[in-house]
């Protein structure tokens, strides 16, 4: 089994000018690039007999809705001949259309569709960008930090119409989202309602 | 004059028996040969991702329950490990072990339920009857050590929540006694049976290549004759401490694929009985009170624990800021779990890596240019299962 640090090594020694910060935790190491050395870089790594990461585990993003490049997105590699993961990660702002690396991983398909549809991050060269685990004709991106967590539509048949219909998210009872950092203060919610 | 062909447009599921769940697939079909199979999930998408940012750790165990339904504690384990490596806990022996156990459970429990279906799928339905009254058993050992039958909530970020109860063990060790015999019956009725091997051979052939390229993992994997097994690889908790083979395919068809599940029990079957033989006497969860709940006893004399206790259950511990993937060998597969925490008592991000999602993305790959009634064979051999193909 390759050592991790040697791998960290080879990668910064033969990647460096793309490579913005490596880092090595939990027996892991984590890659920061730019966007445009995306598939570069994960060619490098699947194709190197070096690093042999030839299993794409999966593709996800974060949403930070305060920072300015709003989504990270996330490339989990494994690599079964040296026994070592990798994180890669790039920053990408609202709106910004990131290269597939569906030419090089054939499973990155519905990982990209999922992110699209969880995340609303576009994919330049996809050869098939659906939504893929919300309903047909859902609107939003649900995973993002701004969706709310009950939703907008709820689902029910009607009798009038004798088919099933869309309608506006009614609660009998808010969601309460307690604040458990600072008890004293009283949760928000109650705060609002107290106000009125 | 040439013949006039047309291809249809076949809607397979959502509501179908051999579809194992909501899938819907949209097959095309030239004659009985499928062309094209495009399968649509996300019928059975419930948000867990989103509902586990808005709960705290403890609160988001059971949805790791309700993912592959089949086997719980094993998802319950990678969600566990993630947060005990960001805090460095050390999880006591006992734990460990009692881990272990019921992680091999969880794999007999899976196993059996997908070699059977499977066989149910091509036309036999003994071994689905024989398997199920197993399942019960094991089932049964689920709800005496957790209190239910399913969806167990039992593992804890360091260590389970409650200790056996008296004469599990003993029980645990009848059933391993039992069990061989019961696979052995199983086999008797599969492994040479004419029909199973003429719907099972040479259907679904994975290439070595192409299971790397589609991210498959587990038996999926293993099938084709990848020696790869996270317990023996990357091993967790105490599985280097056991001794147990990992069976590989030759051909990767689905044929190899069952034979695999079967050694896999029988291997499940040894690592219990080694846990048994060396179950260490001692406690069961980290003595840590920021994170595990004190004693009932405690809390009605000690101020600290009552404390503890209150903290615990209304907000929670926190967890520090940190980035992690971890993963377990699930039965289907790479089962793992990418967590971002904050420092707060509640995820920031946790997204889950189900096995059964890679695969069924293969779909159209596997069943390109088979014949219409091989469909149910394949879907079947993959081991999906949409509690954790759509989350």
């Amino acid at each position: 089994m390759q050592n991790i640090q040697d791998l960290e090594k080879i990668l910064n020694s033969e990647l460096n000018t793309k490579i913005k910060s490596s880092l090595i935790k939990h027996n892991q190491i984590y890659l920061k690039i730019d966007e445009t050395d995306l598939t570069e870089v994960i060619l490098f790594l699947k194709a190197n007999s070096k690093t042999k990461f030839r299993q794409l585990i999966d593709i996800t993003a974060v949403d930070f809705p305060e920072n300015e490049v709003r989504f990270k997105l996330v490339y989990l590699l494994l690599s079964h001949e040296f026994n070592q993961r990798i994180i890669i990660e790039i920053d990408v702002k609202e709106k910004e259309i990131v290269g597939s690396i569906t030419s090089i991983f054939p499973a990155a398909n519905w990982m990209e569709r999922e992110v699209f549809d969880m995340y609303g991050i576009d994919f330049k060269d996809h050869p098939d960008l659906r939504r893929i685990l919300t309903d047909y004709g859902f609107e939003g991106h649900p995973l993002r930090k701004d969706f709310p967590l009950t939703g907008h539509n709820e689902v029910r048949y009607s009798h009038e119409t004798k088919k099933v219909i869309y309608e506006p998210v009614k609660l009998e009872q808010n969601y309460r989202n307690f604040d458990y950092e600072s008890p004293w203060e009283g949760t928000k919610y109650i705060k609002e309602q107290t106000k009125e | 004059m040439a013949k006039e062909t047309k291809t249809l447009n076949l809607n397979f599921g959502p509501q179908h028996p051999a579809a194992h769940g909501v899938l819907r697939l949209i097959l095309q079909l030239d004659g009985e040969i499928v062309e094209k199979a495009d399968p649509h999930i996300g019928l059975l998408h419930r948000g867990t991702e989103k509902l586990i940012e808005n709960k705290t750790y403890t609160q988001a165990v059971p949805y790791f329950d309700r993912l592959d339904y089949v086997a719980p504690m094993n998802q319950e384990h990678a969600f566990a490990l993630a947060i005990e490596k960001i805090l460095k806990i050390e999880v006591p022996i006992r734990a460990q072990y009692i881990r272990v156990m019921f992680c091999e459970i969880g794999r007999i429990l899976s196993h059996i339920l997908n070699v059977t279906t499977q066989a149910m799928d091509v036309g036999a339905l003994t071994p689905t009857l024989w398997g199920f009254e197993e399942r019960e058993i094991l089932m049964g050992f689920y709800e005496k050590v957790s209190g239910s039958r399913l969806h167990a909530n039992y593992f804890r970020a360091g260590g389970v929540h409650q200790d056996l109860p008296k004469g599990l063990d003993k029980e645990i060790g009848k059933f391993c006694e039992r069990f061989p015999k019961i696979i052995n019956d199983l086999e008797l009725l599969l492994t040479d049976n004419r029909i199973f091997k003429q719907r099972n051979v040479d259907i679904g052939v994975v290439s070595k290549q192409d299971a790397l390229d589609y991210s498959f993992s587990g038996v999926m994997l293993r099938g084709s004759g990848v020696p790869w097994d996270l317990r023996k690889s990357q091993p967790y908790d105490c599985y280097e401490q056991f001794e147990f083979k990992i069976p590989v395919g030759k051909n990767g068809d689905c044929y190899d694929r069952y034979l695999c599940r079967i050694e896999e029990m029988k291997e499940s079957v040894n690592i219990i009985n080694q846990c048994l033989a060396n179950l260490p006497v001692g406690p069961i969860k980290t003595d840590d009170g920021k994170i595990s709940p004190p004693p009932k006893k405690e809390i009605k004399q000690s101020m600290e624990a009552l404390i503890h206790h209150f903290k615990l259950y209304t907000e929670g511990y926190r967890v520090d800021k940190d980035e992690i993937y971890t993963a377990v060998e699930a039965p289907k597969g790479e089962f793992g779990v990418y967590l971002i925490s904050d420092g707060s008592s509640k995820p920031y991000k946790c997204k889950i890596r189900a096995p059964g999602f890679s695969h069924l993305q293969a779909m159209d790959y596997l069943i390109k240019g088979h014949m219409l009634a091989d469909v149910p064979a394949v879907l079947g051999s993959m081991d999906i299962v949409f509690g954790e193909v759509d989350r």
